[in-house]
């Protein structure tokens, strides 16, 4: 058995959750191979071949592989499909839409965001946003599937030494085309890989509120901002910052909850942090049911306290 | 420009569901059911490019229980034109569906097919995009805007990160996210009004569409409950109890 693990890189670094999914691939069997696809990619090829556990980077090389587009990478995966028993991408928004088609396209019923591996054919996966757990079993020749990176430790980024083979980059599907990129600028760590998150809800009652008391939290204990569907509804934050069911799943060592409720929605996204904390004036805020240390207090009194504090 | 826009029943999004005690399942008996959320802002996107004159006909259709004409009804209270239902009890996968949406994409020939995401009970994430690759035609996943020009969309896309915008050529598909639009409240006259609006019915039959499981469900849990913890009087306590109790800062 032969495992393919497709990278999520920017071309310069591989990021984190691809090294979540190497571990998802170990525990199914330990020859796995690494597909890096993209364009001037050194950085990100260095990267992959360092990556502890990786037996071989395949490297497909293709201006028109540069942004993932899905149309080309899937023809990419699919040429290799052949020499492998399981192909697996983290259930990212880069997995989630390039697998799919991938899958299709080899007559192949995907089994997406899993969250344990019970064996080479069977798979834990939350469905109904979180609110049950299904195992399930597939009956399909070759595996495609998506995994849900925050339930799966990184391998180690250094100490291996794999070699690189080039593979033929079919790239020239022409009724997509890339046209710019507006990436969410921050200095603080990536949300769905911090170490500690921040979070706010409709609670804190506005941006301004939000500039003022949420993030500079943050900053001070090096962790990322966070924000519940109520707080970005309410225009607070950009959508991005969201953390629930239909945002990002995370699963930080220490997630704080600042004025938000804990809605079912949210949970979903956060409930599997190690440490979760919340600060809430109502005492009987649902969020207090999942929290490890729960505060009653006003967070406009208590936040500027802690980080006084702190 | 016809636009198809295929939905599904599923579970209302406020209702709280639990494993069967055999862990067979969930247990959805007599719960409220609605449309999937991404998929009816699919379907008020689709209204607004037809309300913007960008469209002429918007085709609704959904494959599920005898019940589902529910929801196809509601989405022509919100204006679309008629509705194809699949009849079926079966719980049928992603793949599947997109062979049968495939069906029906040769049949009706559409420019533009719009459709969530992902629906809210499988989770899956699968349909838009295997749908494009049965049909060789350009995906545009997780959209939160859509300008459409003549012969190609413009298309916002939420991704990890930031928000990237594609040009695909039609026919193509999208697939929406919950920030595209907010979906209106179909008043009384349009609830009355769908009632009359075309419904043809089908068979999985009718469609030479296997509906058979690649995935064989072996049991279904409520996730670890997680236990609540402590109550803390005050910050110093907090502070106190995140440095030496669980060691996190």
């Amino acid at each position: 058995m032969s495992i393919l693990v497709i990278a999520e890189h920017d071309n310069q670094t591989i990021k984190p959750s691809t090294l979540s999914t190497i571990t998802a691939a170990r525990k199914i069997d330990s020859d796995v191979h690494l597909l890096v696809a993209g364009h001037n990619m050194d950085g990100a090829l260095a990267q992959a071949a360092n990556i502890h556990g990786i037996m071989k980077v395949l490297k497909a090389e293709h201006s028109g592989l540069e942004h993932a587009l899905a149309e080309n990478l899937s023809r990419v995966i699919c040429d290799l499909a052949d020499h492998y028993t399981h192909i697996l991408a983290p259930a990212t928004t880069f997995g989630k839409n390039v697998m799919p088609r991938v899958a299709a396209l080899l007559d192949t019923q995907q089994i997406s965001d899993i969250t344990a591996v019970i064996d080479g054919d069977t798979f834990e996966r939350p469905i109904y946003g979180g609110q049950a757990i299904a195992t399930v079993k597939s009956s399909d020749t070759k595996k495609i599937v998506t995994v849900r990176s925050t339930m799966f430790d990184a391998v180690t980024p250094e100490g291996g030494n794999a070699p690189t083979e080039e593979v033929t980059a079919h790239a020239d599907f022409d009724k997509t085309a890339f046209i710019s990129l507006e990436e969410s600028k921050s200095d603080r760590p990536e949300l769905t890989s911090a170490g500690i998150v921040v979070s706010g809800g409709r609670g804190v009652g506005s941006g301004d509120d939000f500039t003022k008391l949420i993030e500079p939290l943050a900053d001070k204990l090096g962790a990322a901002v966070g924000a519940s569907r109520a707080a970005v509804d309410a225009g607070y934050v950009p959508n991005d910052y969201q953390v629930g069911q239909t945002g990002k799943i995370v699963a930080p060592d220490l997630y704080m909850a600042i004025g938000i409720s804990g809605a079912i929605q949210h949970l979903a996204g956060m409930k599997d942090s190690k440490v979760i904390v919340a600060i809430n004036k109502d005492e009987d805020a649902p969020i207090f049911q999942v929290a490890d240390y729960g505060l009653v207090a006003d967070l406009f009194e208590t936040v500027p306290e802690l980080m006084q504090k702190l | 420009m016809k636009i198809l826009v295929p939905i599904k029943r599923v579970v209302d999004y406020n209702v709280k569901v639990r494993a069967k005690t055999d862990g067979s399942d969930v247990d959805i008996a007599n719960v409220k059911m609605s449309v999937n959320p991404f998929d009816e802002i699919a379907v008020e996107e689709a209204v607004r490019l037809k309300e913007a004159g960008k469209a002429e006909e918007i085709i609704v259709l959904t494959i599920g229980p005898e019940k589902a004409q529910e929801q196809l009804r509601t989405a022509m209270a919100i204006g679309a034109d008629r509705g194809i239902h699949v009849v079926t009890d079966d719980n049928v996968e992603p793949l599947s569906v997109a062979k049968a949406l495939k069906h029906f994409v040769e049949k009706e020939q559409p420019n533009l097919i719009i459709m969530g995401k992902q629906a809210i009970d499988g989770d899956y994430n699968q349909t838009g995009q295997m749908l494009a690759a049965l049909l060789g035609w350009p995906q545009a996943t997780f959209a939160s805007k859509v300008e459409l020009n003549g012969d190609s969309a413009h298309v916002t896309r939420e991704i990890d990160g930031g928000l990237e915008t594609l040009k695909i050529a039609l026919p193509g598909i999208i697939t929406t996210d919950l920030r595209l639009n907010e979906p209106r409240y179909a008043k009384l006259p349009d609830i009355m009004k769908a009632k009359k609006k075309p419904l043809d019915s089908f068979t999985p039959a009718d469609i030479g569409v296997d509906f058979t499981n690649r995935l064989q469900i072996l049991k279904v849990n409520d996730p670890p409950v997680r236990q609540g913890g402590v109550k803390v009087g005050s910050i110093d306590e907090l502070i106190d109890k995140l440095k030496n109790e669980a060691k996190v800062i």
